[in-house]
């Protein structure tokens, strides 16, 4: 199976920090594979770098066997990557449909659309709804604020929201760190139901026995490269902290 | 939330929420959640209280009268609302209007400008300002408050230098036609204020039924969040502080009808009167709340007091004092409403 | 039915209460007693916190009370505010005024909304400074502000004789008629002109004491040797004392000044100033509502500009000009 989302020697530099050291990254369709790693070993920059955050300093970047460059976050969303961020990435204020919708509003039919931007308000309600649905997220009504919602359901949206328009990787950078052990086991759920909908996701985590629950494979980096590609049955948890750590070696090697 | 949806038809999922009561709790709190509600509350009942007192009061001669004399800070308060809308301030509003109306005038007069064109080059001159500050609020990040503040007094300097620290008179009709009335039965309205209720009209429509509407709130919310998710923060920010300048522009040209001079000692409080009226109007200071409509209650809440104790033979320093007083109210219902929904 | 006042219902009890509250707050009690026999009369002067206007006010209301009609008082916010200025008065032209007296903060600017008050038979009068031009207002209650400046002028020119003089004119405002009568007075009196060398510093105060203070320092900085000042009003001249005594130059330099101010004449009781023009803002009020009311009881209506005098204080009199001393500035003084 060839892997839908591929990096292959990915260089970041911040002046004398090297945040990447030619880092290399697969992710296979239909798979929830975790990236797990120290402070500082370069997770987060690896994902700017594929959710087009951040421009790396050399590298290549495939997405479906094609080589792509992301100069921003908008350029990554054109290319069906959308990201889901540990800072509950949402308006408060705005209702649940138009948190859904930000920035793709839909507008009417004909020249109400085009000549007055009239927004399809109705529209984009009810397809929420079914999308929320879908995804069997519980929430009432899609014209409640969004402050109104727990902080799980809060993720809820924002998960749904790149679930909806994700048409080939949903990226989710830490989305349970800010919540609560319930709402987390909530938000997991949903993570499976958007792999059961096809869509591969990226989840980077502190929380390793989550990720052991949830993923089917786990990316270790370590000293901005990829030590080791291991699967959740083939290790126990400490070793992997063993690999993240150092205290035991990796299983893949530098391409340089 | 732009308004409040709550009367749309909720999704079946609605029927799982516990106990009837605690619906119809929600719903009452939900209507006095709806920004405009305060604000319209507090405008009839200071509409009641001066036509108990005096019988000058309610009379449509009168409350045109009182329309027509917010005219020109309730435009500035619709550009001001869309700036406090995305968490910005704009303290420049009445010195860039000032600026605009000398141009105008001093064009039309002394410049053989025809008139009209002269009141385009005015209310573009306030549109470039309102780039200006924009641009340094968005490129330069610096605090919308530093910017405005800076370009007050630039305004301010260049309206004295151009004006010669001179009154312009003898204007042309087609700056002062805004100031002319017509008859609507037996009262007599102002052109300008009809200028004024449209603007804000088209206010309301683009901010909640238009998607450049929604960013403006979602801007001012979680300016992060929308620019993660596809707005685009920095040009929907130039054209806010833009269009704000140019609505500027409008009402300087509404001050010009009323007043029929090119003043250049204008405005200089217009900034705190329009911040006033949004602050009134129920807007949120920190941005992403609040309804416009509401802000031209809160406009009409000024001029009612300011005409209604003028009435009653009240001096104007009480009209001052109790204006005060509602702002440290609102911004207290304000701070209230946002403590309870953390 | 018309009614200026509810019936006490339960509600309108609550809200009569209320503006009861409100009125007894404002303290002017002009507002609720129905005197006057219909007459009400609208002073709107420049601000509410000069105590200039505020003698003014008080001149008005005692006038208002003893001929028993009612007096509404506006003002603008700042020295300048045209828009409050024109607010006001489509507001007491909507109360119904016989008459309104009105400083004009812009004298050219006012001069539409003066014309819109008299349209509806308003009698409107021009205090303390003329509309631009002067007819706009049916009349003027004013102090000469040439005369007043002449009369410094003149006592300056006879305390230096011909000894060189070093000349800081401190005035208010740029194209401001009052400022620019007091300076003009102040060069006759004296006997030179604009431009004349012996002027070496112009700057603008706006009549503030602070900026006074920072237009003299400025002055002693570009000529040390100045010993003559000019002030627009007593504020500024107190900036300027300020001024040259932090450079040690009080007892080489003269301070003249306009206003008749308390603090002012105080001022000249204590030496700071050598001289002041004193002017009566509660005689201008006063005459003004005389002259509305007795109009509006039938009589003519006044037109034109009348006088309401000005006098010459100082602690040290000259031979050949005429001045009061400082027990009479204080007992005329207002503030």
């Amino acid at each position: 199976m060839s892997p839908i989302l591929e990096a292959h020697g990915l260089v970041k530099r911040y002046g004398h920090v090297t945040a990447l050291d030619g880092a290399d990254f697969e992710l296979l369709p239909g798979e929830i594979l975790a990236v797990i790693g120290d402070n500082g070993a370069g997770k987060s920059t690896l994902i700017k770098a594929l959710s087009g955050a951040l421009v790396p300093d050399e590298g290549r970047i495939l997405l479906d066997g094609r080589p792509v460059h992301f100069h921003s976050p908008a350029d990554a969303r054109r290319a069906g990557i959308e990201t889901v961020y540990q800072d509950l990435a949402v308006a408060p204020a705005l209702d649940i449909a138009a948190n859904l919708f930000l920035g793709r509003e839909v507008r009417r039919k004909g020249v109400l659309g085009k000549v007055f931007r009239l927004l399809d308000t109705r529209r984009m309600q009810s397809e929420a709804d079914a999308h929320m649905r879908d995804l069997k997220i519980g929430i009432g009504s899609m014209s409640q604020a969004v402050e109104t919602l727990s902080g799980g359901q809060r993720q809820g949206v924002a998960v749904a929201r790149s679930a909806a328009f994700a048409r080939h990787v949903v990226i989710m950078d830490e989305p349970t760190a800010a919540l609560g052990v319930k709402e987390s086991g909530m938000v997991v759920d949903l993570i499976r139901e958007v792999r059961e909908r096809g869509l591969p996701v990226i989840l980077i985590s502190h929380d390793i026995p989550t990720v052991f629950d949830v993923a089917d494979r786990i990316h270790i980096q370590r000293l901005g490269r990829r030590v080791a590609v291991v699967g959740p049955g083939d290790v126990d948890m400490a070793e992997a902290v063993a690999i993240m750590t150092g205290a035991a070696p990796g299983n893949t090697t530098r391409r340089d | 939330m732009p308004e409040t949806t709550s009367t749309e038809p909720s999704g079946p999922a609605v029927a799982d929420r516990a106990g009837r009561s605690r619906d119809a709790a929600a719903a009452v709190a939900r209507f006095a959640a709806v920004p405009t509600v305060g604000p319209l509350a507090a405008l009839l009942l200071a509409c009641l209280f001066f036509s108990l007192s005096t019988d000058r009061f309610l009379t449509g001669g009168n409350l045109s009268l009182v329309v027509q004399q917010v005219m020109e800070v309730g435009t500035l308060a619709v550009g001001q609302t869309v700036v406090i809308l995305t968490a910005g301030i704009d303290l420049s509003n009445g010195a860039v209007m000032a600026f605009g109306t000398i141009v105008m005038t001093r064009l039309a007069v002394g410049g053989d400008v025809p008139a009209p064109l002269a009141i385009v080059i005015g209310v573009v001159v306030c549109a470039a300002f309102g780039a200006v500050n924009g641009g340094l609020v968005t490129m330069a990040r610096l605090p919308s408050f530093i910017v405005t503040l800076g370009t007050l007094n630039i305004a301010f300097a260049l309206t004295h230098i151009y004006s010669h620290e001179q009154t312009v008179t003898g204007l042309p009709k087609a700056l002062t036609a805004l100031g002319e009335t017509f008859p609507l039965g037996d009262t007599d309205v102002t052109y300008g204020s009809v200028v004024m209720l449209v603007l804000f009209a088209v206010a309301w429509y683009v901010l909640r039924f238009t998607a450049a509407g929604r960013h403006v709130y979602a801007v001012g919310d979680n300016p992060e969040a929308a620019r993660l998710t596809g707005v685009s923060t920095r040009r929907l920010l130039i054209t806010v502080y833009t269009v704000a300048g140019a609505v500027y522009g409008l009402a300087g040209l509404l001050l010009v009808g009323r007043t029929t001079v090119g003043d250049p000692q204008a405005g200089q409080t217009d900034n705190l009167d329009s911040i006033t009226a949004v602050v009134l109007g129920g807007v949120s200071l920190f941005g992403g709340r609040g309804s416009i409509v509401g802000v031209l209650f809160g406009a009409l809440i000024v001029g009612v007091i300011r005409n209604g104790l003028q009435l009653m033979g009240v001096a104007s320093v009480y009209q001052v004092l109790i204006t005060g007083i509602l702002v440290i109210l609102a911004v207290g219902v304000d701070r209230l409403a946002r403590r309870r929904r953390q | 039915m018309k009614r200026r006042f509810p019936a006490p219902g339960p509600l309108s009890r609550s809200l009569a209460a209320l503006v009861a509250l409100t009125l007894a707050a404002a303290g002017c009690g002009s507002g609720a007693k129905g005197s006057g026999k219909d007459i009400t009369i609208g002073l709107i002067t420049k601000t509410d916190t000069n105590p200039f206007f505020v003698k003014m006010k008080e001149g008005a209301e005692k006038e208002a009370k003893a001929k028993g009609v009612k007096l509404m008082t506006a003002a603008g916010r700042f020295d300048g505010d045209n828009a409050s200025q024109v607010t006001a008065m489509e507001n007491m032209t909507a109360a119904g005024v016989k008459g309104i007296l009105i400083v004009p903060s812009d004298t050219k600017a006012i001069v539409p909304s003066l014309a819109k008050a008299r349209a509806k038979g308003i009698d409107v009068i021009a205090l303390d400074t003329p509309p631009d031009p002067q007819s706009a207002a049916d009349s003027l209650f004013a102090t000469n502000n040439l005369t007043a400046g002449t009369l410094i002028g003149r006592y300056a020119k006879s305390v230096e004789g011909a000894k060189p003089v070093r000349i800081a004119m401190l005035d208010l405002n740029p194209g401001i008629t009052v400022g620019v009568l007091r300076h003009n007075g102040f060069l006759q009196g004296y006997g030179v002109k604009d431009g004349d060398p012996s002027i070496v510093c112009t700057q603008y105060t706006a009549g503030d004491q602070a900026k006074g203070q920072t237009a003299m320092e400025n002055c002693l900085q570009k000529d040390p040797g100045i010993n003559l000042v000019y002030t627009i009003n007593e504020p500024a001249a107190l900036g300027a004392y300020t001024a040259l005594k932090a450079a040690g130059r009080t007892g080489s330099t003269m301070i003249v000044s306009i206003d008749g101010g308390c603090t002012g004449v105080k001022a000249v009781q204590a030496g700071q100033i050598a001289a002041t023009a004193q002017q009566y803002p509660l005689k201008m009020a006063a005459q003004g509502v005389d002259s509305i009311v007795a109009w509006a009881r039938g009589g003519k209506k006044a037109s034109g500009y009348t006088d309401t005098g000005v006098n010459l204080i100082t602690a040290k009199p000259q031979a050949g000009l005429a001045s009061k001393d400082v027990a009479f500035g204080l007992a005329n003084c207002w503030g």
